[in-house]
């Protein structure tokens, strides 16, 4: 017999009770799409914030002051950024210094615990195109504001301060004096402390606030606490391995060199993983919808018994009776098993798109699914189908 | 032309179940011979049945001896019987045993496959076929759409359809007036007239009388064979 005959027989019960078919193939189908989308929607959610980090940048490095051997907090020589400049694969550098004894209020009768956990940070100029932000509102310090009591705020010290919008004359009082609101940034996602920064210029903290070292006898700007790097994407570790010692050539140690799309990259492998309850209610509703199947088998077997009568006195062997209710159990699961693939891929599609991540949809997830849903299929219609085969053909034909 | 035997039975016996079996047949010997039609009576529960599903492979004795063109069927595999069903034997049921799901060309058309008909060739074949029983233009009907007789017709369609060598009808007519009874045996007669093997049980007596042999079967015995009384002949 023919391979296209024997499918064709196969489909037979399915094409002449349709109802019952897809009502018995909807368990299948329910588990496959919990499942499909389960492991399409953390891919996608992986990918869209993969591709955010690609976006903001992977060559981006800082060099912190660490803890020094003594335990006190090391420092960074003031040349540190000049030094670092100097790499040959490195592109751009920023720095901040982080001014530890000034706080930041709102007005001068706010209490002086209530802090924010905010930090106020001298930032070179170019920070924000290093950090691949930018303003939100108003503007970012220049060569002249810089000088001056101007302060541009992080985005969630904005927020945490009350200022929404950037008016003319807007101030807030630091380390207690007025300093004039010239901008808001956009929220920097490679370094979240610039979020909960008051940025001002280098000039206006030794000014204002007397930040500043002492190198041969003179005070100058400084000494900056991080320093942001980027540098050529194909030389990120050759930088890398470089950076403390060009920092501090005395005590490399005391400098700490992080990547920090690194820790977003762990953070979009852990949004990877997938939520574990639904993929275990997939797998339920697949149980569930084997059996179903299972069960439709074993009835339409019984059902059919004078149909078996008939195709074995026609000339059908065990093994043609065996392969015709196999296949229906497969083709029946595999009904199940397309369209939840289906169903999965459309919500994936629906959610990520909404979301504007790429739609990812692994392989392993379409393929397992309707893998799966073969061997469900398989299984399930292993015992109806050797019952079936079983069968003498008089018995078969003395059922009416 | 000499006629071989095609079927061969020694003392078949079949008994069902244990408690209390039950003897449906009690050691039943003859041969059918190459071209021979034969009418099989006898009253109900007497074992009619039981003997033509033997006889076509589709049961087997509990002792005795079954051959089909000299094989003993009890040495053969099931592919190797199932094989001699779909290119031997042609079956007419007294159920008909038709599908309401499809055609009736595909009804006469279901058994081709096993014998390894092409699908051109099989709705030509059954398209044949039902030329034959006279229901060429029913061809695309459905059986629920079709009368008793008809619908008969069709079983009998298909069970020539694969060119069988033997046909085994039982109570072809079982549900028919006796005009549309008489046309089935018309058919049955020129099948055979065509080189079938023919064994038709019926219980139409008058039918029976027209039929070159007849076996009676009563309580699992062939009780008469008109053959083994050579002076009565056709
Ligand atoms: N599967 C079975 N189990 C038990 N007994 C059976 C079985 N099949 C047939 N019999 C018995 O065997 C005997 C012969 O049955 P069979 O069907 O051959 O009779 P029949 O001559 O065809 O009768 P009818 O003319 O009514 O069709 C009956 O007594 C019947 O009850
Ligand atoms: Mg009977």
């Amino acid at each position: 017999m023919r391979l296209s005959d024997q499918l064709r027989v196969a489909g037979i019960g399915i094409r002449s009770r349709r109802l019952r078919a897809a009502l018995s193939a909807l368990g299948i189908a329910i588990g496959t799409a919990a499942i499909v989308a389960v492991l399409g929607l953390s891919a996608s959610s992986q990918a869209g914030l993969l591709a955010q980090i690609d976006r903001l940048g992977t060559n981006l490095l800082t060099a912190n002051t660490g803890e020094s051997l003594t335990g006190g907090a090391a420092q960074l020589p003031t040349a540190a950024p000049q030094r670092i400049s100097h790499l040959p694969d490195v592109e751009q550098v920023a720095h901040v210094a982080a001014i530890d004894d000034a706080n930041v209020y709102r007005s001068p009768l706010i209490p002086a615990v209530n802090t924010n956990a905010l930090k106020v940070r001298a930032a070179s100029l170019d920070l924000p195109g290093v950090l691949g932000t930018g303003v939100a509102q108003g503007r970012w310090l220049n060569a002249a504001t810089e000088r001056q009591p101007v302060t541009v705020l992080g985005a969630l010290a904005a927020r945490r301060l009350g200022i929404d919008r950037v008016h003319p004359g807007e101030r807030i009082w630091l380390k207690n004096q007025w300093f004039y609101v010239a901008g808001i940034l956009k929220p920097a996602t490679l370094s979240t402390d610039i979020d909960t920064s008051v940025l001002i210029g280098y000039p206006a903290a030794e000014h204002y606030l007397g930040y500043a070292a002492i190198e041969r006898g003179e005070a100058v700007a400084g000494p900056p606490t991080t320093v942001y790097v980027r540098a050529r994407t194909d030389k990120v570790d050759s930088v890398r391995d470089v950076l403390a010692r060009t920092a501090n050539p005395e005590s490399p140690g005391d400098v700490d060199v992080s990547r920090p799309s690194d820790a977003l990259t762990a953070r979009a492998a852990a949004k990877g993983a997938f939520n574990s309850l639904f993929l275990g209610l997939g797998v339920v509703a697949l149980v569930v919808g084997a059996v179903g199947v299972a069960n439709i088998m074993i009835i339409s077997v019984l059902e059919r018994r004078s149909e078996i009568g008939l195709r074995r006195a026609l000339g059908a062997t065990r093994g043609h009776i065996r392969t015709q209710f196999l296949s229906e159990a497969v083709m029946l699961a595999l009904l199940g098993g397309v369209t939840g693939v289906a169903a999965g891929a459309l919500t994936t599609a629906v959610y990520a798109g909404g979301k504007g991540w790429a739609v990812v949809v692994p392989a392993e997830a379409w393929a397992g699914g309707i893998g799966a849903a073969i061997a469900i299929g398989a299984i399930a219609g292993l015992l109806p189908a050797l019952r079936a085969a079983r069968l003498s053909p008089t018995e078969a034909l003395r059922t009416l | 032309m000499i006629a071989t035997n095609v079927l061969e039975l020694e003392r078949v016996t079949k008994t069902y179940g244990t408690r209390p079996p039950v003897h449906a047949l009690r050691g039943v010997s003859f041969t059918v011979r190459s071209g021979e039609l034969v009418a099989i009576v006898g009253p109900s529960g007497s074992g009619k049945s039981t003997l033509l599903h033997i006889l076509g492979t589709l049961d087997r004795p509990s002792s005795g001896t079954v051959r089909i063109d000299g094989q003993d069927v009890a040495a053969l595999s099931d592919r190797r019987l199932a094989e001699i069903r779909a290119r031997s034997i042609g079956f007419v049921f007294q159920q008909f045993f038709l599908t309401e799901r499809t055609t009736v060309l595909e009804n006469v058309a279901d058994g081709l496959p096993y014998g390894g008909a092409a699908p051109a060739e099989r709705r030509e074949r059954a398209a044949e076929a039902l030329g034959r029983v006279g229901l060429r233009d029913r061809a695309g009907s459905r059986p629920s759409e079709l009368s008793g007789g008809q619908r008969q017709r069709v079983a009998i369609a298909r069970a020539l359809v694969g060119r069988p060598a033997i046909v085994l009808a039982d109570e072809p007519t079982g549900n028919l007036d006796s005009g549309t009874g008489a046309s089935i045996i018309e058919l049955l007669r020129e099948l055979n007239a065509g080189g079938a093997t023919i064994l038709v049980i019926t219980h139409d007596g008058d039918l029976a009388a027209r039929f070159p042999r007849r076996l009676h079967v009563l309580d699992g015995r062939i009780v008469d064979d008109s053959a083994a009384r050579p002076l009565e002949g056709v």
